[in-house]
């Protein structure tokens, strides 16, 4: 007690002193803004690279409390970097830009920023900022503590929802915070160190790119729903692990999901009063330019996981997609596309049967012979391509893949985003989820991409990072957010309309095969591929699609030439085998109503079909 | 002239550029962070902005000049533009910047480049202003004297 009251006094500076790490590309801003931080009394270190920021930051975490990042930077995109380092450190990341359209702040909500302030930043809204590291450290606290003090039960129980589990954590938490007294004592985060005096302070445990990888892959092959620590910690089989290291990376993870889906919801709902059209969020890009894919990386805008609009209707069980999954700024460029041939053809809203594939209009070229995402050229079908961003290459940033189940989640919690109107627009998603082509171009650990619709299973996504790769879509209207696939190409998330996903969907377990396994998850093809941002640039937009399995006839995203349909987000980490490239995690939104045309039928049909 | 007289014309310049608005509020800003412990914080702020500035309206002037215009890239440049400009309160270079934005949207190639030509205006008039206002500012300090602080009275 003693001693914690000590480190409790050091604090009592807080907010003086404070690190803040400031990213802006433009020279005359980010003086301005170091200069007023240091005019508040915040410690501040500043680069006008993103890049160089996140090194700093994975060099040492513990040495900032707060980021603020611009939001256009050539280097990477800020919501890239914002997902990246909420996955990763997660700190509270401000972002800052000089446009304060509605859509961009919304989608600095959803790929979890904790403020957005407005250009030119004025001195009496940064003397409040600190207020987003307190609240951060406490919930985190509270729910660190809650996982490594209760570790077992705890994982055990929160599996019912990651919002269940919150819930859980929080009330545990109060117990023992108030039997704690003093809340700074847990400030650390060994903090539960603190309740436990007897346990031994371990070493931190960096939860690295690759680390998390596995992390998810081996949420995914269980399952959200069944992902124990025990169970993870054996599949993921690293030396020096333990389970409570994973029973609270666990619980973040969770949260995370949650406070995506959350957002993610809000955001479909406020996406379907924006207009669906020119969503920003995941817009079914044309496909074109997948060439680049690496030359996206960081630029592009993950669309993060902010396929969080979606609520979760049952399917969030499965997000399990770590909050930064690959949603969040897939560094490594690498463009998925999502060859959407086939907007105009599919766009059947009605398709609830995934099966077909697209049928028809597949202008896209699906494939062709869908390599993996080199050709995603190709598949770029008019409009509905949606463009997968980069999938960060596996060496980048710490996207974690996303799991196979986030997506779900995520694409369940389309199904309430009016934003699917799928309708008409849905094309897109019909069409192009259908063309999911998602190829995920870069990914260059091979995520697969999921071709969906049309066969063109989206080129391997290789290393799915944080998927946010952004689908573009032209039709725009679905929100899908493209989750990052981590890993695994982006999962499409296609939005669906807002017909609830039912539960079917959610439980697919990913698998990180999807490729052979029918994907029955309703597919959310309602066209509506996951709008991505609109940053056209945007390279990284991934194509979540949530599979159902059970859902909608067995849609069998089969990998049919090489692409790999991983399902399960990451079902593999890295290298998912199931997914030859790298899973993709293909979610398809199951469009209640629409029904998610039919695209995402099997892939294999597809895939054959196109493949002539 | 002596230095009363310096400081008595640099408060009236410095009032006719924010009637004339070319300068806003957070100018104002910026001088208040200027102090002791960092005394050339203005003319260090308005440098960076002039250069940045300089480069993204050669960027702005080459991409304008292709056979085929990229927008999004013109775009990016504006945007960057203006968040710089509203960071000094370079008031109507920041109002031209805005209007710039939109006929990027529409991507008409004619009035873009007559936005061009309006904000490279704008941007040589107020360059011009804040060096002479910055001139005036050293004289004084040169001189012994201090910056009298602007007030806003009006």
């Amino acid at each position: 007690m003693t001693v914690e009251q000590i480190v409790s006094e050091t604090k009592d500076q807080f907010p003086i002193g404070m690190r803040v790490l400031a990213v802006d590309d433009d020279p005359t801003c980010l003086l301005l803004l170091e200069t007023l931080l240091r005019r508040c009394q915040y410690h501040v270190t500043t680069t006008s690279q993103a890049i160089t920021a996140l090194k700093m930051l994975r060099e040492n975490k513990n040495k900032f409390d707060l980021v603020i990042s611009d939001v256009h930077m050539p280097d990477m995109d800020g919501f890239k970097l914002l997902e990246l380092v909420g996955l990763e450190m997660d700190l509270p990341v401000i972002m800052l830009s000089a446009n304060g359209d509605t859509k961009l702040v919304m989608k600095g909500i959803t790929h979890g920023a904790c403020d957005y302030l407005l250009k030119p930043v004025r001195i009496e809204e940064l003397k409040n900022i600190w207020q987003h590291v307190v609240r951060r450290k406490k919930f985190d606290r509270k729910v660190r503590s809650n996982s490594d003090s209760q570790d077992k039960p705890h994982a055990d129980s929160g599996e019912a929802a990651g919002i269940g589990k919150a819930d859980n954590n929080v009330k545990i938490n109060k117990k023992r915070k108030d039997q704690n007294e003093d809340e700074d004592e847990d400030l650390d985060e060994n903090g539960h160190d603190n309740d436990d005096p007897s346990a031994q302070k371990k070493p931190r445990v960096v939860w690295s790119v690759e680390l998390h990888r596995k992390f998810v892959a081996a949420v995914n092959q269980l399952g959200i729903e069944k992902a124990v620590p025990k169970k993870i910690l054996e599949l993921m089989n690293v030396e020096k692990l333990t389970r409570e290291n994973v029973a609270s990376h666990l619980q973040k993870f969770r949260l995370y999901l949650k406070r995506i889906s959350c957002v993610a919801n809000q955001q479909a709902n406020m996406a379907a009063a924006v207009g669906t059209a020119d969503s920003s969020y995941l817009r079914m890009g044309s496909l074109n330019g997948l060439g680049n894919f690496h030359a996206l990386s960081g630029t592009d805008q993950l669309h993060n996981a902010a396929f969080r609009s979606f609520p979760p209707s049952g399917v969030l069980g499965r997000l399990n997609t770590p909050a930064g999954l690959g949603i969040r700024g897939l560094p490594s460029p690498g463009t998925i596309q999502l060859g959407h041939v086939q907007n105009s053809g599919h766009s059947s809203n009605d398709q609830s049967k995934l099966q077909s594939f697209i049928p028809g209009n597949h202008n896209t070229n699906i494939l062709q012979g869908m390599p993996m995402s080199l050709d995603l050229d190709q598949l770029q079908n008019n409009k509905g391509v949606s463009h997968i961003g980069e999938l960060p290459a596996a060496n980048s940033t710490a996207v974690f893949p996303v799991s196979g189940s986030l997506i779900d989640s995520r694409i369940a919690g389309f199904s309430n985003n009016p934003l699917l109107g799928v309708t008409s627009n849905s094309l897109m998603l019909e069409g192009s989820s259908q063309q999911a082509n998602l190829h995920a171009s870069n990914l260059r650990d091979g995520v697969s991409a999921v071709g969906f619709q049309n066969g063109n299973t989206l080129s391997n996504f290789a290393s799915i990072d944080p998927v946010s790769s952004q689908l573009r879509d032209s039709k725009a209207d679905l929100q899908g957010q493209a989750a990052p696939i981590n890993c695994n190409a982006g999962p499409m998330i296609r939005s669906v309309p807002p017909q609830e996903w039912n539960a079917p969907r959610k439980d697919a377990p990913y698998q990180s095969h999807l490729m052979s396994s029918s994907v029955n998850s309703s597919i959310p093809v309602n066209g509506a591929m996951v709008q991505l941002d609109q940053c056209l640039d945007r390279n990284n937009s991934i194509f979540h699609r949530t599979m159902d399995s059970d859902s909608i006839g067995p849609l069998n995203f089969v990998d049919p030439l090489s692409i790999k349909h991983g399902e399960g987000l990451n079902s593999a980490a890295m290298e998912p085998p199931v997914i030859e490239k790298e899973g993709y995690l293909m979610y398809q939104l199951r469009p209640h109503g629409n029904h998610i045309p039919d695209n995402i039928g099997s892939l294999e049909d597809l895939a054959s079909a196109m493949m002539k | 002239m002596e230095v009363g007289q310096m400081q008595r014309r640099l408060v009236d310049y410095t009032k006719t550029l924010f009637m004339e608005g070319f300068l806003d509020a957070q100018f104002l800003q910026l001088q208040q962070l200027q102090d002791e412990s960092n005394p050339d914080f203005v003319v260090e702020v308005v440098s960076l902005f002039f250069d940045d500035s300089e480069k993204l309206l050669n960027d702005l002037s080459m991409a304008l000049d292709q056979p085929n215009v990229d927008f999004k890239k013109v775009d990016a440049h504006v945007h960057q533009l203006k968040g710089s400009s509203s960071s000094i309160g370079a008031q109507r270079v920041k109002n031209a910047c805005i209007a710039f934005r939109n006929f990027c949207e529409e991507q008409n190639i004619d009035a873009t480049l007559r936005c061009l030509q309006q904000v490279k205006h704008e941007y040589y008039l107020v360059k011009n202003k804040l060096e002479t206002l910055l001139r005036l500012e050293q004289q004084i300090v040169a001189a012994g004297g201090s910056i009298p602080a602007t007030e806003m009275g009006f």
